[in-house]
């Protein structure tokens, strides 16, 4: 199949799988699903050439949710499934999937990691500020007072900047969306994936359940007030001292992406058997 | 008693000496005029200036095992050397060579027995320009091993070509000085002449062949994180995987790189780590997941001292729980061990190739002995255990990832097959990948994963069983080396004894495993962990017959062949 | 957040013909996606609702179908590919759903949506100067009227539920 026939015009049914997603009513996360096959069909690459690997959380459910080939992993190890899987078929578009507790807590340190790696893949955080799936409690990007069962009156520490995070690590494309508004996001997630090296896209997306309080989110998003800058000073300006709320591509690098050579030999087994000859 | 033939030399020395370098070469130029050989060994804490020992040895048939008795060591210095009094056990046979502005003897080797002489290395190699007391040090032991000085040259060019022709010419002295310098020593081995090159023996590392054995099977993809004894063979698989169209990743961590392994598998290429035993236990988790989502990976554990940080340096065999007990649910899964520097390669070229058939992670459990360890060893057959994983393609509507069927192996569609599409998954699911609470379909898919790796013929190759005899010696890993050692001496005295020694751990093999000991009255398990784990992995899971004895003790000291012999000489009478 | 809805250009009676028709087709996606969350989450009552309001958006596709004519109004929507951003007029908001909402929750959503269809086929009537737009626009705006006072009547049947509706003795369960 020729390459303008593969990218026959799509529409986001196409990349919806039958299984009905078990998230709440209410779930920023149902919007992000909308996000995510309207931009799979914008790019028009096949759903079988486009691979979704998450971690454990609510957000990481959305592999199944999507008729792509999906790797639903062990809890914050998803950017290392992506890597080793970009790396071995660069031919494959990469997207992770990931929430606050999966991709900042215990997957943070492949975090920092990726976003030093640059492979050529996207990675979605859909930020609640909360623990849902296991029931309420607090995260890295959980405000210092909001109460929950682990810690009462709340933990008393400050959540940190996920962006400034990525851009300090070396993403070469940061911004953040809003779940509530689909198709801007849908947007930001074809310019992410076109984007080469690693695109790293926060998405607030309120969890009705345990953050009833987020409802509030659509009324304090706003579109960044400047467009995205390719100065990585003048960004970690900008995301020190964003409010959390600005939506739109926030710095877009020119970093190369990282694609080590694969798939092409240079030698057989015979010649690497010769050192060890007596 | 009586050491088999063959001959054990070491060098030591400290602060940057350059025993390491003595000892490789000397391994070289003894194998180069027909010798086997095997070198070990033994260093301080320090990266570098620590003290060093080379520990070779030396016979006419294929090393396996440390000699339990060194016939001659040389020092260039003695600072700090009584960390290696343990390790390097002498007797009134032996010659000691020092130097007398060496430091002081210790203890241990001054009471040993050995006759001890002085050589002023430090004092002859100042007298040279640019001249080292390591060669002096080689000088000396290749004339007492009787090894030709043209042989010695032939290696020191091939060696040292690189570092310019001032540092051949020196060490060409160094060596001259040392030979002039050991006149009149008693020879520990006879002269022999140099032979033709012999390209069918190789000289290598167990670390290289694990490297080498893994591109055999068919890996072409490693994503790692360094640790010790492990690191060399990642060092060796960088350049090669890149050769033959392959590449390693240094990852972050242990839990990065198991993972990537397993993005890597996934995405259709055999892929593989290695690591030690805090690293195994950081991997663990991942393994499981590679277990339930059927994703075929290679994980080699170089064993070393445990628990927890352990002794880094040094060999021991108790990572066995973790690895075939270590994953939290019912995950069955293979467990392999080679059982010297050679079977490193194969064993972990067929861990490469039952990964791959059966789309099961495999853990291969070398140690820091034979990782670290260098041997002459005849060039390996070029077997044909290539990994063919069963891959789903041309699909036509309803694809089951997980289908039940004879074998409990289920057809792979690779990212990009059309039609094929799934989410691998962790969780428990249905034979479409479906995550599911079902009591029946857990128990499916638990029944498939059991019965594809139970119902596989594995063939001979699960163990090596040699000989006959009511009493049998049950080992693995690198005990086997020094365990047939011992029973061809026990042979030599008339006790006829079997050896069982297995090479795939999981599954367990009970039909086979009974086979072997048919006839068996007496079992010897000899083990290197202090809790014996082997021996309680053997009675969880087979029939032991007769009576039972352990022999166990955990590192870091090998457990030599004559203590194995003197074990089955004492339960022979 | 307020931004300017990317709506196109009404240039042609197709084009309003099928962005009409769209408005309709996204209602009945959405109705659709609403009930099968209300299944999994066992809310059988609103499973039946939205499946019947998805049913009823469906049908008025059918109807500005034929009132359409000879113009292929599914490719022409297609090809206009309206609503750059946003939710169009009768799409329900995914936001306002919940596990525990009742039929006059979801009648509420049904009736704001076709209010903002109302308002938005108002301003086509008002501004449009192509008397054949005019006159459609006209026949939508009745119709929506229509939809506005279906969604009324049907409200005064059910009750407003009480505060405590959204109550849920269960504590919730930890998944994974």
């Amino acid at each position: 199949m020729s390459t303008a026939e593969m990218r026959q015009v799509r529409r986001p049914g196409d990349y919806r799988s039958d299984v009905k997603p078990v998230w709440c009513p209410g779930c920023g996360d149902h919007h992000i699903l909308l996000s995510f096959t309207r931009a799979f069909a914008e790019l028009g690459e096949p759903p079988e050439n486009i691979a979704v690997i998450s971690g454990i959380g609510c957000s990481s459910r959305i592999p199944a949710y999507t008729n792509c080939y999906g790797f639903h992993g062990v809890h914050g190890r998803s950017l290392a499934l992506a890597a080793g899987l970009k790396v071995t078929r660069p031919d494959l578009t990469v997207v992770v999937a990931s929430g606050d507790g999966d991709g900042y807590s215990i997957g943070g340190n492949h975090f920092l990691h990726a976003c030093r790696r640059n492979l050529d893949m996207t990675y979605v955080v859909m930020d609640n500020r909360v623990y849902g799936m296991t029931k309420g409690q607090p995260s890295p990007t959980t405000e210092p007072d909001f109460d929950t069962a682990l810690s009462p009156g709340g933990t008393g520490l400050s959540p940190f900047h996920p962006l400034v995070i990525a851009l300090a690590s070396g993403a070469n494309f940061v911004a953040r969306a809003f779940s509530g508004e689909h198709k801007e996001t849908a947007s930001i997630l074809v310019d992410a994936i076109r984007h080469p090296g690693f695109s790293f896209v926060e998405i607030l997306s309120p969890c009705v359940t345990f953050r009833p309080d987020e409802r509030q989110w659509k009324t304090m998003v706003r579109p960044a007030p400047v467009a995205a800058t390719d100065d990585p000073g003048r960004a970690a300006r900008r995301l020190m001292t964003d409010d959390g709320f600005n939506i739109g591509i926030l710095y877009r690098g020119a970093r190369k992406p990282y694609r080590p050579e694969f798939g092409r030999a240079t030698a057989d087994l015979a010649a690497l058997e010769k050192e060890f000859e007596l | 008693m009586k050491q088999a033939p063959g001959v054990s030399i070491a060098i030591i020395g400290s602060g940057g000496a350059g025993a390491l370098t003595s000892g490789n070469f000397l391994l070289e130029a003894a194998c180069g005029a027909g010798w086997h050989g095997l070198l070990t060994r033994s260093v301080g804490p320090q990266i570098r200036g620590g003290e060093a020992a080379a520990l070779i040895r030396l016979a006419q048939h294929p090393v396996e095992c440390a000699a339990d008795r060194f016939d001659l060591l040389i020092a260039i210095d003695w600072l700090n050397a009584g960390r290696f009094e343990s390790e390097i056990p002498l007797g009134p046979q032996s010659l000691v060579v020092g130097d007398p502005e060496g430091g002081a003897v210790p203890p241990g080797i001054a009471a040993s027995g050995a006759r001890l002489v002085e050589i002023p290395m430090k004092a002859i190699a100042k007298a040279l320009p640019e001249g080292r007391a390591n060669m002096i040090a080689l000088g000396i032991a290749g004339k007492l091993l009787g090894l030709g000085a043209d042989l010695m040259l032939e290696v020191m060019n091939k060696r040292l070509a690189e570092k310019g022709s001032a540092a051949v010419a020196a060490s060409r002295a160094g060596l001259e000085a040392g030979r002039k310098a050991a006149a009149g020593l008693p020879l520990a081995a006879e002269p022999t002449s140099s032979k033709p090159r012999d390209t069918r023996r190789w000289l290598i590392s167990g670390n290289e062949a694990t490297g080498l054995g893994a591109i055999r099977g068919g890996i072409r993809f490693a994503a790692a994180y360094p640790i010790t004894p492990a690191t060399e063979i990642l060092e060796w698989l960088a350049p090669n995987l890149a050769k033959v169209g392959g590449v390693l990743v240094q990852a972050e961590d242990e839990l990065a790189s198991v993972n990537m392994t397993i993005g890597g598998s996934y995405g259709g290429t055999p892929s593989l780590t290695a690591t030690s035993g805090p690293g195994l236990s950081l991997m663990i988790e991942a393994i499981g997941l590679a277990t339930a989502s059927e994703i075929s990976i290679v994980v080699v554990d170089v064993m070393r001292g445990g628990p927890s940080t352990g002794i880094p340096t040094k060999s021991e065999q108790a990572d066995l729980n973790l690895a075939v007990y270590g994953l939290h649910g019912d995950a069955p899964h293979l467990v392999l061990a080679p059982q010297s520097v050679a079977d490193c390669l194969i064993t972990t070229q067929w861990a490469v190739f039952l990964a791959e058939v059966l789309q099961s992670p495999a853990i291969v459990l070398s140690d820091q002995f034979m990782g670290q360890s260098r041997a002459a060893i005849e060039r390996p057959a070029d077997v044909a255990f290539i990994g063919q994983r069963a891959r789903a393609n041309d699909i036509n509507g309803d694809y089951r990832r997980y289908a039940l069927g004879a074998t409990g192996v289920s057809s792979m569609a690779l990212p990009g097959t059309p039609g094929g599409q799934y989410t691998a998954d962790g969780l428990t699911h249905t034979e479409r990948g479906v995550p599911t609470g079902s009591a029946a379909e857990h128990c499916a898919q638990l029944d498939k994963r059991r019965d594809k790796l139970e119902h596989f013929s594995y063939g001979d190759h699960w163990a090596n069983i040699e000989g006959d005899g009511y009493l049998a010696v049950v080992t693995w890993g690198s005990l086997t080396g020094a365990a047939r050692e011992a029973i061809s001496r026990a042979r030599a005295e008339g006790i006829a004894v079997r050896l069982l020694a297995p090479r795939l751990l999981a599954p367990v093999q009970p039909a086979a495993f009974a086979r072997a000991l048919e006839g068996a009255r007496r079992v010897l398990v000899v083990e290197q962990s202090h809790g014996a784990q082997f021996y309680r992995y053997l009675r969880a899971h087979y029939e032991l017959p007769g009576e039972v004895r352990v022999f166990h003790r955990p590192g870091p000291l090998p457990i030599r062949a004559g203590e194995g012999h003197q074990e089955i000489r004492n339960w022979s009478a | 957040m307020t931004r300017a809805s990317d709506v196109p250009e009404i240039s042609s009676l197709a084009d309003l013909f099928a962005i009409a028709y769209g408005i309709e087709i996204d209602a009945v996606a959405r109705y659709e996606l609403l009930a099968d969350q209300m299944e999994t989450h066992n809310n059988a009552e609103l499973v039946a609702m939205f499946r019947d309001l998805a049913r009823a958006e469906g049908l008025h596709a059918e109807e500005i179908r034929r009132l359409a004519g000879d113009i292929d109004v599914a490719a022409h929507a297609a090809q206009l590919g309206a609503w750059k951003s946003g939710d169009s007029p009768e799409e329900a908001d995914l936001n306002a759903a919940h596990y525990l909402m009742t039929p006059w929750h979801a009648l509420q959503m049904a009736l704001a949506g076709e209010e903002r269809a109302l308002a938005f086929f108002q301003r086509i009537l008002d501004t449009a100067e192509d008397p054949g737009i005019k006159a459609m626009a006209a026949e939508f705006v009745n119709e929506e009227t229509e939809h506005v006072e279906l969604c009324h009547r049907l409200l005064r049947k059910h009750q407003r539920p009480p505060d405590s509706w959204s109550h849920d003795l269960d504590p919730p369960g930890g998944q994974e």
